[in-house]
């Protein structure tokens, strides 16, 4: 099976804070990680790959420093990588990107399956994925907890929803997003680790994937960003006072006079 | 301290560390508690590579040395000790075939072990043989098809879940010291079997087992190396292994360093956090003194080995006995410090005092081991070069 | 094609088993405040076979309903129903495109803003209108709720959003309101799926069902080990209200994910939550922190959940809850 995931790098922690004066994110000193969903995404491209054999390929779209997250990607197991990276594609929102991951998927060629995290840690919006399958004119299964099984080229998928989970059949090529549920993420491996060191991870950039460049970055997103803050919360609520029977006898009180018991 | 580690042993350390903290951190106590064999974390070393360190690269391992395997044992004591016993234990069930074994038999079972598909054990203690190894009375008799071994063994790691036994016997009765050989026994060999599994003070998690021969014919092929060479080549692994031990303890100590110092940093008495007195502060530095003492000579011993060096002895009993010293030592004082709760099961530092008991003991009592650093200092008229 | 030429704010009515969702109605008390600020008409938008419907959403504010009602729509199938909105979207020209942010919704959605290549915001926490740009200002978090940006669609029409169970509030309905139904005829040769459903399996949560719970009492990672999360559970019993929980609780295997409630879980709005053991991380607040009236208990004063609970005791819950759940039994 050829087995595309895409992955992108985000910050460490969903601590961050902004500048009152530029109005922009903090990002010094916060690590960055590959976004938690995509390792399970990874996880999971790497296990079908074991199971089914084939080749599992890295993607991501990002600025140069997201080479890490790819070189972190083969030492958990894929067996190539592939950067997509160009000042013309700063600015994209999640139609922007998903073109631009369309166009690479399309260079890549013949895949059999993209595999995506339900959402990342700093957007979360869960966008991206079901956007680059209909891009790319491919079915889409959203919030994929297990794969039952690849077979005749087809897909069969559980996935979640609110009160239970969908079987699912799919023909490949097909984009899937997974959840947490899927699988645990594997530690990397010391061959891995020394397979990461050395690999070589192409760059493509948007000479390379044939754009039209009005699809792209800040051009090619319909969405725009107006402001950002970090949400005040007031604090305007009572404490209780008094040992635990006293703050429990209160307590019982306020809510019954509020109608609530 | 600087140990001037080359980036691949960085890696390695970097490696078994996040293994510990995200693998068995959250369930060593669970472990210890059951007396449960890690299963799931043997699996998780496996598929990191870890068995692959200190297996030759051209049997599917990595060509790691002893400073390699000092890394990942360090590492995993100081988080437990258990896990770690059932690591190194595997490098100690394969060096002597590594060392003394033929092509077809390193071919046959190296593989399988650097893949962790495969655990693996050394043999040697019997119930009339502990210190005195020469008392052993398991025999393997030479008959058609190849030996018939008869005999137990007694408090063997990781038995009974290895399945490659490295198992000391004697070929020889007549021959006294020179009567012993090393035979690998399969799990599953008609006549081998296992007795009880042990009840331990510490290193719960490690299992400890009873061989029991029976009439158990092993073929022919399975003696390592030439017969009557045993105890040689015993010997020889154990200067090998002894410094994984001292890594071992080093780790232990290490983890109860830390959590001494946590605790001792939020607990406040008397207005303050504790770590403020002269007193927890006096004990506190000499706890961490002793570890880096401790290290820096494990590390120098794991060295030596690596240097292809002839005579090991002193320095990696040396290493053994100064490091687990140091363990006992570092483990009841963490205890200490962290007072009442240090003595709850439900605080770390008492599993770690009993962790760290056994270290004194095993791959040669430090009563033993101070002898034969005697010895060797007599030889060598206490005059180094 | 100009955006003057599109006009109106549509929402996507989700159906389950042929009845329509709450959150439908949810988004139609906003949608109808928004179109009132617009000078607009709202319209609902439902497929689905033989739904149960159409009154209810007019009577919660929808001017017009569309109404698809096929055979092959009776489950929610993400490339039928994409390809059917797309469709009538590029027929009939919304300015405004709201939605429903469920596991369906926040599925199928993109796929319709990507056949449309315009713009999308996805799980918004408020909507506004800027009158003078005929704008949607959506409001979302990012960064599992430390953030929030504001993000408009200044050009590529609709301009579309999805929401969250529970963020709005339906109105009170108006039987008497009036409206029309447009049945449209579901083109089964042109828009077809590739994707087959096989089984759905229902995974029952054992008590109340929590998106539709008065009261709500959940249990974060204060409370240690699995056994003390019982004594959430005896509380919720005490007051018949359901269990919830942090995702720490769930990812110790202490309560299902059907309970989580947060960023990666469920929104509520209950009238009465109850956190016990909770820190109040942000990814957590995001999911309840619009209850009518939030109770916490916990033993660090400086736990973010006192921030927004309205009555805080600052205790051991290990004899609080036990005390709690034994007075409120008399």
């Amino acid at each position: 099976m050829n087995i595309i995931v895409c992955l992108k790098q985000v910050p460490a922690t969903t601590q961050v804070r902004i500048d009152p004066q530029t109005n922009n994110l903090i990002r010094e000193g916060i690590e960055s990680i590959i976004n938690p969903y995509d390792t399970y995404a990874l996880e999971e491209g790497v296990r079908l790959r074991e199971r089914f054999g084939g080749k599992v390929t890295a993607v991501s779209m990002g600025p140069p420093q997201a080479e890490s997250a790819l070189r972190e990607a083969i030492s958990l197991g894929a067996d190539e990588a592939v950067l997509l990276c160009d000042r013309a594609f700063a600015g994209s929102d999640t139609l922007a990107t998903a073109y631009t991951l369309a166009r690479a998927m399309n260079k890549l060629g013949d895949y059999d399956l993209i595999i995506c995290g339900r959402q990342t840690l700093d957007g979360d919006t869960g966008q991206v994925g079901p956007e680059l399958s209909q891009m790319l004119d491919v079915p889409c299964v959203a919030y994929v907890s297990q794969i039952e099984d690849v077979a005749d080229g087809a897909l069969r998928a559980r996935r979640m929803v609110e009160d239970g989970y969908e079987v699912i059949e799919s023909p490949l090529p097909a984009v899937i997003t997974v959840v947490k549920e899927i699988s645990t993420p594997r530690l990397p491996s010391l061959r891995g680790i020394a397979r990461s060191k050395s690999a070589a991870i192409p760059v493509w950039g948007a000479g390379d994937l044939a754009l039209e460049p009005e699809k792209t970055g800040l051009a090619g997103s319909p969405t725009r960003v107006i402001n950002v803050y970090s949400p005040q919360r007031t604090c305007q609520g009572e404490i209780l006072e008094g040992d635990p029977a006293e703050q429990v006898e209160c307590l019982i009180g306020r809510l019954k006079d509020a109608g609530l018991i | 301290m600087e140990y001037f580690l080359t980036e691949e042993q960085q890696t390695i350390k970097g490696l078994a560390r996040k293994i510990a903290e995200e693998r068995v951190l959250p369930v060593r106590a669970e472990l210890d508690e059951r007396e449960e064999f890690p299963r799931a974390i043997v699996k998780d070393l496996a598929d990191a590579d870890m068995f692959r360190v200190f297996i030759p690269e051209q049997y599917e391992g990595l060509g790691g040395g002893c400073l390699e395997l000092c890394l990942v044992v360090e590492e995993l004591s100081r988080i437990c000790g258990g896990v770690a016993t059932t690591y190194a234990v595997n490098a100690l069930g394969c060096y002597t075939l590594i060392e003394y074994g033929s092509e077809e038999q390193k071919q046959k079972y190296l593989p399988d072990i650097a893949a962790g598909k495969k655990l693996a054990a050394f043999a040697i203690t019997e119930a009339t043989a502990g210190s005195d190894v020469s008392g052993i009375k398991t025999t393997a008799e030479k008959v058609e098809g190849g030996y018939l071994l008869n005999g137990s063994k007694q408090f063997i790691t990781n038995a009974p879940e290895a399945d490659i036994y490295a198992v000391i016997v004697l070929t020889d009765k007549t021959k006294g010291p020179r009567g012993a050989s090393t035979i690998i026994v399969e799990k599953g060999t008609p006549g081998f079997s296992f007795g009880k599994k042990e009840k331990k003070m510490g290193i719960r998690a490690s299992s400890t087992g009873e061989l029991v021969f029976r009439n158990c014919l092993v073929p022919e092929e399975n003696l390592i190396g030439r017969a009557g060479a045993g105890f040689i080549q015993a010997m020889r692994l154990f200067d090998r292994s002894r410094p994984g031990i001292a890594a071992q303890a080093v780790g232990i100590a290490q983890g109860a360093l830390e959590a001494a110092v946590d605790y001792a940093q939020q607990r406040v008495q008397f207005g303050q956090p504790i770590i403020t007195l002269p007193v927890v502060q006096d004990m506190l530095a000499e706890m961490a003194i002793q570890v880096e003492a401790a290290r820096a000579l494990t590390y120098a011993a794991a060295r030596t080995v690596d240097s292809g060096a002839r005579n090991l002895t002193e320095a990696a009993a040396g290493a053994k006995v100064f490091a687990s010293d140091v363990a006992v030592k570092v483990t009841a004082d963490a205890v200490q410090v962290c007072g009442g709760t240090g003595y709850m099961r439900d605080f770390p530092v008492e599993k770690m005092m009993r962790d760290a008991k056994v270290t004194q003991i095993y791959e040669g009592t430090n009563q033993i081991l101070r002898n034969a650093i005697a010895m060797e200092l007599r030889k060598r008229k206490g005059r180094t070069v | 094609m100009r955006q003057d030429d599109f006009k109106g704010i549509w929402v996507f009515a989700e159906q389950r088993n042929g009845r329509v969702k709450d959150v439908a109605c949810e988004l139609l008390a906003r949608g109808r405040e928004l179109a009132d600020a617009l000078g607009t008409d709202l319209s609902a938008v439902c497929f689905g076979h033989r739904v149960a419907g159409a009154d209810r959403l007019i009577a919660h504010g929808a001017d017009r309903v569309y109404m698809v009602d096929s055979q092959e729509l009776a489950d929610n199938r993400e490339d039928l129903y994409a390809g059917q909105l797309a469709e009538l979207i590029r027929q009939h020209r919304p300015e405004i495109v709201l939605a429903g942010a469920t596991p369906f919704g926040r599925a199928f959605i993109p796929r319709v803003a990507a056949a449309l290549g315009t713009g999308l915001t996805a799980d918004c926490t408020a909507l506004d209108i800027d009158a003078e740009k005929r704008l949607l200002v959506q409001t979302k978090p990012g960064y599992g709720g430390n953030v929030m940006a504001v993000i408009v669609c200044p050009e590529a029409r609709p301009q579309m959003a999805t929401v969250r169970p529970r963020v709005f509030r339906k109105s009170v309905p108006e039987a008497a309101r009036k409206g029309e139904v447009i049945g449209v005829d579901f083109d089964r040769r042109r828009i077809t799926s590739r994707t087959k459903l096989l089984t759905f399996v229902e995974e029952i949560a054992e008590t109340v069902r929590i998106e539709e719970a008065d009261i709500i009492v959940a249990g974060g990672r204060g409370l240690v080990k699995e056994e003390s999360f019982q004594m959430v559970k005896d509380l919720a019993s005490a007051l018949g209200a359901a269990v919830g929980a942090t995702r720490a609780a769930v990812d110790e295997g202490w309560a299902p994910y059907s309970c989580q409630i947060g960023q990666t879980g469920k929104t509520v709005c209950p009238k009465l939550y109850i956190a016990i053991g909770v820190s109040g991380a942000v990814q957590h607040l995001v999911g309840m922190q619009t209850s009518d009236v939030i109770v916490a208990i916990n033993d660090d004063p400086h736990a973010p959940i006192f921030e927004v609970a309205d009555y805080g005791i600052v205790g051991d819950l290990f004899k609080v809850v036990p005390l709690l759940t034994e007075k409120l039994k008399k």
